[in-house]
């Protein structure tokens, strides 16, 4: 990374040079994980603080298996165990975290820009794993990885996202990174869920699915996130599914080679058919296993560099 | 790259020098093996794989069949790993067998502080266990700094530790068409590897 890449805030800042470099250094760590003995001793004595305010199990289970993968020592905390529950500000939680010397911080967070917060206020490497409606960088970069594995390129795919555009950092993070490796992204979903401007971020949109996967290389489906829905966006989930949801007449309209991801949890019969979620096409758990892979590369960059420069 | 002017060079062995030498490392091969031995070359990255490819290829001539090669890249499993800047471009290791029950011999260059024969046993046991792991390097050029020794050595050499030992590769045939001696760098590597 020549030394350039300190944190890993999100995907808008980062250049497709470094993109690339994460997704080669994956590689070799996909290897790793296929090996009789799953773990390399790279990061001995090196700290990563999975730190989540929001809950999480696929995500903090990915980069603490993929820190232990690394022989880091991985130490996880929960909002509901730390003292945040008992009032403690963001500000005081990251100084005294910094007194006990992490290398690596991995953040979530519902408030958009809080792990940006935590990197002025560490000399720690700080990992954004979702802030709110913002980003999730990783997630955008195992997804690049598994397409890549999939297609063997991602430069002029067609790739459908479709879901609940308005509050999701993975769409966000994920039209980002693959409109700047070249692929044609669609993004999909009721016009509601639909904010404007979202052409400045080179993407096609579409308030109908069939359209949005017609030809398809790549159809990637989200779920509704009605914990982030304040207001009656949607008209209930039963119309939703059956004029959003992914089924087998309708994946149908996309490629024959085409592709299925999901970066869960899904909602069965909801966002997408049992037999599609289950089928010769889905890559769901290619996408899960690509996780640590892809969040070992990311630990192994970020950790060296760690707390041996002053403060951003 | 430093000006050849500040570097006296010497030669220690020319492409034929070094063909004669690996005829005779594959000769204590074989001669060390029975037939009954599963044997494999590992190259370390990347200085050992042109020539694990080449005493597989002389070892095979001399009626060895079924030798198999891998390769090893000790990126991860340097003992700076974790306070050195990462190295962006970590090779593949690729050892497509099972090392289980086989003599391991690992092929290397140039052997010098021992640092990166201890990484690459190490590397190659997480695949495995092999029955043995034996030790081939081209140029022995001392300075040890673990108790490591090589098992088939082409040359030895006295150095001194601000020389530099370059061992050059023809990008035709991927043959070793060189090893010299690089005298006294103004600013000497800080690496030790």
């Amino acid at each position: 990374m020549n030394g350039s890449v300190r944190h890993l805030l999100g995907i808008e800042d980062l250049p497709a040079r470094d993109i690339v470099q994460f997704l080669d250094t994956a590689e070799v760590f996909f290897g790793v994980s296929t090996r009789r003995v799953r773990k390399v001793p790279t990061l001995r004595g090196k700290t990563v603080i999975n730190l989540f305010f929001e809950a999480s199990t696929r995500t903090r289970t990915s980069f603490e298996i993929a820190g232990k993968r690394l022989s880091a020592d991985v130490v996880n905390i929960s909002v509901s165990t730390s003292s945040v529950s008992k009032g403690e500000t963001l500000l005081d939680t990251v100084k005294n975290l910094e007194a006990m010397h992490p290398d690596v911080i991995v953040v979530r967070h519902s408030a958009s820009g809080a792990p940006h917060f935590i990197a002025r206020h560490t000399h720690a490497g700080v990992v954004n794993a979702g802030d709110g409606m913002h980003e999730h960088p990783t997630q955008a970069l195992l997804d690049a990885f598994t397409i890549r594995r999939a297609k063997g390129h991602i430069a002029d795919l067609v790739v459908t996202i479709s879901g609940d555009i308005a509050h999701s950092r993975v769409a966000r993070s994920n039209a980002l990174l693959l409109t700047r490796l070249g692929a044609k992204v669609r993004v999909c979903a009721p016009r509601t869920l639909l904010p404007a401007g979202l052409e400045q971020y080179g993407v096609e949109v579409f308030d109908a699915l069939g359209p949005a996967v017609e030809g398809a290389d790549v159809v990637m489906m989200l779920r509704i996130q009605h914990e982030r829905l304040t207001e009656a966006l949607i008209p209930s989930t039963r119309e939703y599914a059956r004029t959003f949801g992914l089924n087998r007449a309708m994946l149908a309209r996309a490629k024959p080679d085409a592709i299925v991801m999901h970066p869960g949890p899904m909602n069965r019969g909801v966002e997408i058919d049992a037999d599609v979620a289950d089928g010769p096409r889905s890559v769901i758990l290619d996408q899960v296993e690509a996780g640590v892979a892809v969040r070992m590369a990311v630990l192994y960059l970020l950790a060296a560099e760690a707390g041996q420069s002053p403060l951003a | 790259m430093t000006t050849a002017s500040t570097q006296p060079t010497r030669v220690v062995m020319d492409k034929c020098a070094v063909a004669a030498v690996l005829q005779r490392m594959a000769g204590e091969i074989v001669a060390r093996h029975s037939d009954d031995v599963s044997l494999a070359l590992v190259g370390v990255r990347r200085g050992g794989i042109p020539l694990a490819a080449r005493l597989h290829a002389l070892l095979t001539t001399a009626g060895r069949a079924e030798v198999l090669v891998g390769t090893v890249d000790i990126t991860l499993y340097r003992d700076d790993a974790a306070t050195a800047l990462p190295n962006p471009q970590i090779g593949r290791s690729e050892i497509p067998f099972e090392v289980e029950g086989r003599v391991v011999i690992l092929v290397d260059d140039v052997l010098y502080t021992g640092r990166t024969t201890r990484a690459a046993i190490d590397a190659v046991m997480d695949y495995g266990r092999p029955r043995a792991i034996e030790l081939a390097v081209l140029v022995d050029r001392g300075h040890r700094e673990l108790p490591v020794q090589a098992d088939y050595v082409g040359l030895r050499i006295a150095t001194t530790r601000r020389e530099r030992v370059e061992v050059r590769v023809d990008p035709q045939d991927e043959h070793v068409a060189s090893v010299e001696v690089l005298g006294p760098a103004e600013n000497p590597p800080s690496s030790v590897y």
